[in-house]
């Protein structure tokens, strides 16, 4: 049984349909990443996935129980959430923001116990924030900020970790950090569901890509079967080159940045 | 390794120093006025009244008589609908996630404002005293779910749709009121009197109602109070931690409109409070809606108290207290802002 188990899902923002018939399993221990143009409908398929949204037609089980069945709170310690922005208009500290990771494992009137403390300690030692932990989060840089979303997500401490476009606005040191970081939870028998724009960034981390077109599914596999020339141009309209590099020790794509002389 | 907990214990010392100078405030502004009385004789009778006893040393009798049944209902009134308008301003910045919001942002004023100029208008006070503070209540009421159900989609309630709402209503709800002023005639100075605000002849009555508004909304904001920090990231955030944003919204907004409009029908519309309290603790305490809730509705207590003390028995001739607050309160929200942005953002 797999963990997260979409059946046939669809949805649409009243005429217009986003998600179309999509299927798709998460397993315990596996990096998947989803990849498609902008408005494939990726971030949509995602709301679903986080119960966001409910699907107009298909279902979404997890562990084995309905996805509507779980309450807020009991969803939010299976699964947790990078967003892609961050914009926070009160002037809370690092270390308070990380320790509402813990939310969803403190009950209403309890105070953060050890356990809590520790396990945001370790998250803001894992994305280098530890030392930003007195600071406030609308003095910190938008890479700074980013990986403190990632600590909080980590402190969560959840089976499953869902990024939507979580490294689109960093730079490439930050990029790799948090992807280093979230495999190692992948390792340790995690599951990542991760919206991604850098296909080579995909194909370096993920052990499973969803290639979504116009709503759809249309292709599923690991990334060396799927990230390649024919099926990138029907999806992405370009043309590319995919070859195992030696020098990142993965699969990884060239495109061809200019136009050709003719 | 940075100390992860120790900005989240409760500010006892903060709480302590203003409870402390809420009962003195309330004790030396009962002995100001027209009749001055030393705090000493006000403790001696509110604690004879309180205790059952006669205050003893042969004090005027006048004195228990002004203190009592004069004073202390308009003193607590208006500490009460201070601090009340204070925490349900802490709700709506909190939820509106917008820290220009204020307990009228979602036109409960205009609707209270509309309901009681309706009823000034058809001079309905003939049939009994509180008609008209029960129309300001039902006109409040009305507007609050006219504009939730304006600013619902798929059952979803967005922050910036329902700012947005609100002041489509509160516009249109203006122009009625200015449409009543019209047909007023001789009446509109009653109108415009009663918008501007007055805690003047409150009775025991009053002060029982709005003690019950701001307990609740104490306890709910409370109850809340981690929620509504978490709330602060946004829905998709929010949810994602494991809060019902939407359920928890909905709830929020109905009780801080509800404990606002029974503000408002108590002692008209008073402005800035709601607004510049919860900004003036959130630079003391810091975001954390769990401090800021009791913190802002001691110092919205004592704000209004003593704004009220001031018009009633400092200046010459009273003022209305919701131009009172504006006045003293907007310039003093200027400095603090400004001390705030040169200081940066430390």
């Amino acid at each position: 049984m797999a963990f997260l188990d979409a059946h046939n899902i669809s949805y649409a923002y009243g005429d217009n349909a986003v998600v179309r018939d999509v299927s798709l399993a998460l397993e315990p221990g596996k990096f998947y990443g989803l990849i498609g143009p902008n408005g494939s409908g990726k971030t949509t398929l995602l709301d679903l996935l986080i119960a966001n949204r409910r699907p107009s037609t298909g279902t979404i089980s997890l562990k084995g129980q309905e996805l509507e069945s779980y309450s807020r709170q009991k969803l939010a310690r299976q699964m947790a959430l990078i967003p892609q922005e961050f914009d926070l208009g009160f002037d809370f500290r690092v270390s308070e923001i990380v320790l509402m990771g813990r939310h969803p494992h403190i009950p209403r009137f309890a105070s953060p116990g050890p356990e809590d403390l520790a396990v945001s300690q370790e998250a803001m030692v894992a994305l280098a924030v530890d030392h930003l932990g007195d600071r406030l989060i609308t003095a910190l840089s938008g890479g700074e900020k980013q990986r403190v979303v990632a600590a909080r997500a980590l402190a969560q401490d959840t089976p499953l970790l869902i990024m939507d476009e979580a490294t689109a606005n960093l730079d490439i040191q930050h990029t790799i950090q948090i992807f280093q970081v979230v495999r190692r939870k992948v390792e340790q028998g995690g599951i990542v569901l991760a919206a991604i724009h850098d296909l080579n960034l995909a194909a370096a981390f993920c052990d499973e890509i969803f290639l979504l077109k116009e709503g759809r599914l249309h292709a599923a596999g690991p990334p060396e079967e799927i990230l390649v020339p024919t099926t990138i141009d029907q999806v992405f309209a370009i043309n590319c080159q995919a070859t195992f590099n030696n020098f990142n020790q993965s699969h990884q794509i060239s495109f061809q940045w200019r136009q050709e002389k003719s | 390794m940075t100390d992860i907990n120790h900005h989240n214990s409760p500010p006892y010392m903060l709480l302590m120093a203003l409870s402390l100078a809420l009962l003195l405030g309330i004790i030396v502004s009962a002995g100001m006025g027209y009749l001055a009385i030393t705090p000493g004789e006000v403790a001696r009778i509110i604690w004879a009244k309180i205790s059952g006893g006669s205050p003893a040393g042969g004090l005027d009798p006048t004195f228990g008589y002004v203190v009592w049944d004069v004073r202390l209902p308009r003193i607590l009134t208006a500490a009460l609908v201070g601090g009340s308008l204070a925490v349900a301003g802490v709700l709506f910045q909190a939820i509106l996630l917008n820290p220009l919001a204020d307990p009228y942002t979602l036109g409960v004023s205009s609707g209270a404002a509309f309901g009681a100029s309706l009823a000034l208008l058809i001079n309905i006070t003939v049939i009994t005293a509180f008609s008209v503070p029960l129309f300001a209540f039902l006109g409040a009421v009305a507007t609050l779910f006219i504009v939730l159900a304006l600013a619902s989609v798929d059952g979803r309630l967005g922050t910036n749709t329902l700012i947005l709402s609100g002041v489509i209503v509160a516009a249109i709800l203006s122009a009625g009121i200015g449409f009543i002023k019209h047909l007023a005639d001789e009446q509109v100075a009653v109108i415009i009197f009663w918008l501007m605000g007055s805690f003047a002849s409150r009775t025991w009555a009053h002060v029982m109602l709005v003690l019950a508004a701001a307990i609740g909304g104490l306890l709910i904001a409370f109850f809340y109070g981690r929620d509504l920090n978490i709330m602060a990231l946004g829905q998709r955030s929010s949810d994602s931690l494991g809060v019902d944003t939407a359920r928890t919204r909905k709830i929020l907004l109905v009780v801080g409109s509800l404990v606002t409009a029974t503000c408002v029908s108590v002692s008209g519309i008073i402005g800035f409070i709601g607004l510049i309290t919860p900004h003036l603790m959130r630079f003391i305490v810091g975001p954390d809606n769990r401090k800021l809730v009791p913190v802002s509705f001691l110092a919205g207590a004592i704000l209004l108290l003593g704004a009220d003390t001031l018009t009633r028995a400092v200046l010459p001739s009273e003022v209305p207290i919701g131009v009172l607050t504006a006045l003293i309160g907007g310039p003093f929200f200027c400095y603090i802002f400004r001390k705030k942005q040169l200081h940066g953002l430390s």
